[in-house]
């Protein structure tokens, strides 16, 4: 009985969630769709940042490099090949997923800060690398999708037809953003709930101990880089998409720290929270300029507001989700 | 040999390389002071440093020599850490230890907002420390302010490492680090010795920026953040858990971005850093824990 209670509860309240980013888009103005189809891609980049960080605990400080490989790939192949925008998400994973993986190897020597180090090295060493291939990158220039091939572009006359559905290009981004997030969700939940995530939680919690039963270390933790590759390369791929232009100022190291605050406000170990920490660091910047222009003060209250954050809620969202259900959670899974 | 190899220009560019990797040094120390009595990166560090840079800037500016001003600022910096460390480290002492490296993110944030905020955004000077005319050593001519950097650096080195060595306080502090529980038990307050810490790293800070801001043309908010990446490689480098390694660490980096930079031409100024780490990366692929680190076991 209660288990069936429980079920329903969480049907309705996915249910109740889908609603949301169905209809969210139609309460809120149109250029606000295109500010949350970015957070949409911080947020597939954050779950692939806290399936690694999180669950398997290898800190990464370099995920806005793997976002470039995406991003690069994706301009790449709309540029130079003229593939249409939408065709190369999948591309862009896979190429970050591969280069996530060739990171992970040296990470199976490093361990805590110095594979924060070892990533964050990458991160700092991206600009000038793409700096370094002009030719596929177009160096500092970057490159532009609309000038380029405008044709490839979806959603450049204004509307959009999906499934019978017209709609505006930014609607667009917002629905296709969130659609492959949600997607992205319930993979990183399949690969969590069972096996795959006690494994990786066993690898962060302790390495030998889980060599001792039988996990396989290397195979682990490349998996889980590749894996993390994977969402930071489509994130990448889904950002270039929005803004039409890359170029080796669009993922900065600045990019990679803003993930990784996204990640901790929205709970390491955790996929429930995920949403608010991506909210949180696309409308935080945007948030503290409101208040106030003056040199130094948005940064200011960035700062303020990020510390303030992780004082009231050290767990991030997550924690703090996961201690507000609690009573309900134990209601409903004791036997009476 | 096609060309004479010039080795006085091998010298001077060796000694430019020891002032850098000094006051690096000093950065990287600070840094390890905080990471091993609380296994936490302080990627705010850099940005105190160039708080205390400024508030050293405006002593000078009402009047203060650089050395009256020096010692001051050293001195407002570490009561100002130890103030900031109460507020906001203190209440996440227990957290995970990812959070608070995300306040400490944080604090970089509000410290450099800070600093824009107080200080309008145009470019400062600092008068020189030490004079600027050379002095020929063995036919090789030097700076003596690249003598004094590396001579107040490893000074200080030494003086924290008597401190440590054989002070009371020294010995709580490192009783703090090792073991906070039993050294609670025997009466030390483990949570102010780590506020100390940061007092102590902060001044560090402090005096590593006072040496950086002089040596540039001129300076502006942005001062410490190649400074901060230094020091952690050079930190990294010398294994994150040893003072000594730091020190080290940072001192070799400094040499060799130096004579990289100047013998290489392709690498330039512009891709010293990026070189620099993957040196590292190269160097803690064959050594995990640093050069002079120990690689700790640890209990299941």
């Amino acid at each position: 009985m209660r288990r069936a209670l429980g079920m329903s509860l969480w049907v309705a309240m996915v249910s109740a969630g889908l609603a949301v980013f169905l209809f969210l888009p139609h309460f809120v103005s149109d250029f606000h769709s295109r500010d949350l189809a970015q957070a949409g891609a911080f947020f597939i980049a954050i779950i692939g940042l806290d399936l690694l960080t999180g669950y398997t605990g290898q800190i990464s400080l370099g995920h806005g490099a793997l976002m470039a490989i995406g991003g690069y790939t994706t301009a790449a192949l709309i540029v130079h090949e003229h593939w249409r925008d939408v065709w190369t998400i999948p591309l862009a994973g896979i190429a970050a997923g591969i280069v996530g993986f060739v990171v992970g190897l040296p990470a199976l020597r490093l361990s805590g800060l110095y594979l924060a180090l070892a990533t964050f090295a990458l991160a700092v060493a991206m600009p000038s690398l793409i700096k370094k291939f002009s030719g596929l990158t177009g160096g500092s220039q970057g490159l532009q999708f609309l000038e380029s091939s405008p044709s490839q572009v979806t959603g450049l006359s204004g509307k959009v037809t999906v499934l019978g559905h017209t709609m505006t290009q930014n609607h667009f981004l917002y629905y296709l953003t969130w659609s492959i997030g949600i997607v992205g969700l319930g993979v990183a939940w399949l690969v969590v709930r069972g096996r795959g995530g006690r494994t990786f939680r066993s690898v962060r919690d302790s390495e030998i101990a889980a060599v001792s039963s039988g996990v396989n270390l290397a195979w682990t933790k490349t998996f889980a880089f590749a894996l993390s590759g994977v969402y930071a390369g489509v994130a990448g791929a889904l950002y270039a998409i929005q803004n039409e232009i890359v170029n080796p100022l669009s993922f900065t190291v600045s990019i990679s720290i803003l993930l990784l605050v996204g990640a901790v406000v929205g709970g390491l170990g955790s996929l429930s929270g995920l949403v608010l920490g991506a909210l949180f660091v696309e409308y935080l910047p945007t948030l503290s300029t409101n208040v106030s222009t003056r040199e130094g003060v948005p940064d200011f209250i960035y700062g303020a507001a990020i510390i303030v954050v992780m004082i009231l809620l050290p767990t991030g969202a997550g924690g703090l989700l996961r201690r507000l259900a609690r009573p309900l959670t134990t209601w409903l899974y004791t036997r009476p | 040999m096609l060309f004479a190899f010039d080795w006085t220009q091998l010298a001077q560019q060796t000694v430019i390389g020891l002032s850098s990797g000094g006051t690096w040094a000093l950065l990287a120390l600070a840094i390890v002071l905080i990471y091993r009595s609380t296994g936490v990166i302080n990627f705010a560090q850099g940005e105190m440093a160039m708080f205390s840079v400024f508030i050293a800037w405006s002593l000078v500016h009402h009047g203060l020599t650089y050395w009256a001003a020096f010692f001051l600022t050293i001195a407002i910096s570490i009561a100002g850490a130890i103030a900031v460390e109460r507020v906001v480290i203190r209440p996440v002492e227990q957290a995970p230890v990812l959070t608070v490296v995300i306040v400490t993110l944080g604090l970089l944030f509000v410290v450099d907002g800070a600093a824009r905020w107080f200080w309008s955004p145009e470019t400062r000077t600092l008068p020189n420390a030490f004079s600027t005319s050379p002095i020929t050593i063995a036919g090789v001519a030097f700076s003596w302010q690249d003598l004094g950097n590396i001579a107040v650096s490893l000074g200080l080195v030494v003086l924290l490492w008597g401190l440590f060595r054989f002070t009371k306080l020294g010995l709580a502090l490192r009783a703090a680090a090792v073991n906070p529980d039993e050294s609670r038990l025997l009466g030390i307050r483990v949570s102010w010795m780590l506020a100390l810490g940061w007092g102590l790293a902060a001044g560090l800070g402090a005096v590593s920026g006072m040496l950086t801001a002089p040596a540039l043309a001129s300076f502006d908010q942005n001062l410490m953040q190649p400074v901060l990446l230094y020091a952690f490689a050079g930190a990294v480098l010398g294994g994150i858990e040893s003072p000594l390694g730091a020190v080290a660490g940072s001192l070799l980096l400094g040499v060799f971005v130096n004579l990289v930079g100047t013998y290489v031409g392709w690498i330039g100024t512009d891709l010293r850093l990026p070189v620099a780490l993957a040196v590292i990366l190269g160097v803690l692929l064959v050594r995990p824990a640093g050069l002079f680190g120990k690689v700790s076991a640890r209990r299941v």
